[in-house]
């Protein structure tokens, strides 16, 4: 299968601490991938391994054939106007109004003229839904109007690819829906490579193409959604199914419940 | 002794660290000079927000320090009948020392502060993540502006609070306590050297500039993106760079007027 990205053997530590010990994964062109894990596993961190913003202590991580984490970062930069990135927080500059944020990119990156801009800054506006909140500023948006900006930033200079940072969490049911059926559609119309970060399981896996699963620095299971429900391992039907206990406990390590309690101290 | 030691070698290392760090922030900013050449709109935003803005805490200040210079001036050198030079005596004091050192502070205050927390906070909502990955270089086109800006603001918020301190100390000497109007002046026209006392002051407060705004900047962009990470970056902001500017004023004074 054609793949945009392909990591191989990564190893990633923070300090002492390992993240990433020695995973494969695959992120095939023009599908949604969905990368999912228990919260602190460093699923950010992954995006952010691709993205080039952090470097890998072993392995490769390459996107259309390209090793990011060797890239000059004048190249490193042109590969990123191929990526779009949707973070958690929206990230949208604070000082500028809706229209600005998205129109961004467009200015710093293109040179088309305003009328152009204007244009294209609307019509990506309209894709989410926001054209008519293009003067507010962006303390004046819920977190998903927020995310639907960041969104049609994302997607301002048509990449190739996008990579969404936990695009539900927080979100009431409505803006869920919108984000999840954005999505989706988006990828549907350009062909874009999508890969979501997420551990919501239900909304994610009902539009994924194929979902990897992350553990303790490990890829723990990879297949379609309908697969890894009713997979073999114990700790992906946990998972999938949100049971309080299984692989990973309910309870912390602690000693014998009678010994805490009736053996004095 | 040994554990001692080993702090000390720990927090030695530390020091050198961030001081490598900053040096490469600062050669970082400087190569992003050739671009803002081409965006000048973002420099002038800078200017207002990081000068302007500043105008009238440094206004308000310079003319009340100018008061009690003609004040205690006046007490001082009535003493041996020389109040008529009350001018010079608050000219040279304001230009020389006062207007370049406590605007330094002043600015470190209300525009290092303020600076440091933008930064820092642009960190922790991810802003600085996120034009990193739309492909533009943050440091070159948040950071460098801001740098830019109060290098350029420094001089002239100087220049404004020892101008505005002349008058204050006007006010008082001539105003209130009789000193010669055309003493007050002439005196201070025929003493103040524009190579010494200017310029002097005016390289003073360039320096002063330089080294807070990037003091302020740097504490700003190695924050710990928690907002406890950003209160105490925005606290070292002021307390270094009050101390450099009060320890490289004496360096600085030690050159120019030592020998």
């Amino acid at each position: 299968m054609d793949n945009l990205v392909e990591i191989r053997d990564l190893r990633f530590c923070r300090g002492s601490k390992v993240i990433f010990d020695g995973i494969d994964i695959d992120i095939p062109r023009g599908k949604i991938t969905a990368i999912m894990g228990p919260s602190g596993t460093g699923k950010t961190t992954l995006l952010k391994l691709i993205g080039g913003q952090l470097r890998p202590h072993r392995g490769s991580v390459r996107v259309d054939g390209q090793a990011v984490h060797r890239l000059p970062i004048r190249e490193l930069y042109r590969l990123r106007m191929r990526m779009g990135m949707l973070f958690q927080s929206g990230a949208l500059l604070t000082d500028l109004n809706v229209f600005d944020n998205v129109a961004y990119p467009l200015r710093e990156h293109t040179g088309l003229p305003e009328s152009m801009i204007r244009k294209l800054v609307l019509m990506k506006l309209e894709a989410v839904g926001l054209r008519g909140a293009r003067e507010l500023m962006p303390s004046e948006l819920s977190g998903g109007m927020a995310r639907r900006v960041a969104l049609a930033r994302a997607i301002a200079l048509d990449p190739d690819m996008i990579m969404y940072d936990e695009p539900f969490t927080g979100q009431d049911p409505i803006s869920m829906g919108v984000l999840v059926q954005l999505i989706h559609a988006l990828n549907q119309a350009s062909r874009l490579t999508s890969i979501i970060v997420s551990h919501d399981v239900q909304e994610t896996a009902g539009i994924a193409d194929l979902i990897y699963l992350i553990s303790d620095g490990r890829v723990i299971g990879r297949g379609a959604p309908s697969d890894l429900l009713q997979s073999e391992s114990a700790w992906a039907r946990q998972f999938m199914q949100g049971l309080p206990d299984g692989p990973v406990p309910f309870h912390y390590p602690a000693p014998p419940l009678e010994r805490d309690i009736l053996g004095g101290g | 002794m040994l554990e001692f030691l080993a702090t000390l070698g720990r927090s030695a290392i530390g020091t050198l660290q961030r001081l490598g760090q900053g040096s490469l922030l600062l050669w970082h900013m400087l190569g992003g000079l050739g671009d803002l050449a081409r965006r000048p709109r973002l420099l002038l935003v800078q200017v207002f927000s990081v000068g302007v803005l500043s105008v009238l805490i440094v206004a308000v200040s310079g003319i009340f320090v100018g008061m009690v210079l003609g004040l205690q001036g006046y007490n001082t050198l009535s003493q041996f009948g020389a109040a008529q030079s009350l001018g010079v005596v608050v000219a040279a004091s304001l230009v020389r020392e006062l207007g370049p050192v406590v605007t330094a502070l002043l600015f470190a205050g209300r525009a290092g502060s303020a600076l440091t927390a933008e930064i820092g906070l642009m960190k922790a909502t991810e802003q600085l993540s996120g034009l990193e990955m739309m492909a533009v270089d943050p440091v070159k086109r948040i950071l460098t502006p801001r740098f830019l800006a109060g290098f350029v603001s420094m001089p002239l918020l100087a220049a404004l609070f020892s101008a505005l301190g002349v008058i204050g100390g006007y006010f008082v000497g001539v105003g209130l306590l009789g000193v010669d109007d055309g003493a007050f002046w002439s005196q201070m026209q025929a003493k103040i050297d524009l190579h010494d006392d200017i310029v002097n002051g005016v390289i003073k407060s360039l320096v002063f500039g330089f080294v807070c705004t990037w003091i302020a900047l740097f504490q700003g962009y190695a924050a710990l993106p928690t907002s406890e990470g950003v209160s105490r970056a925005t606290t070292r902001t002021v307390v270094h760079s009050s101390l450099a500017v009060l320890g490289l004023d004496f360096i600085l004074t030690a050159l120019m007027f030592g020998a």
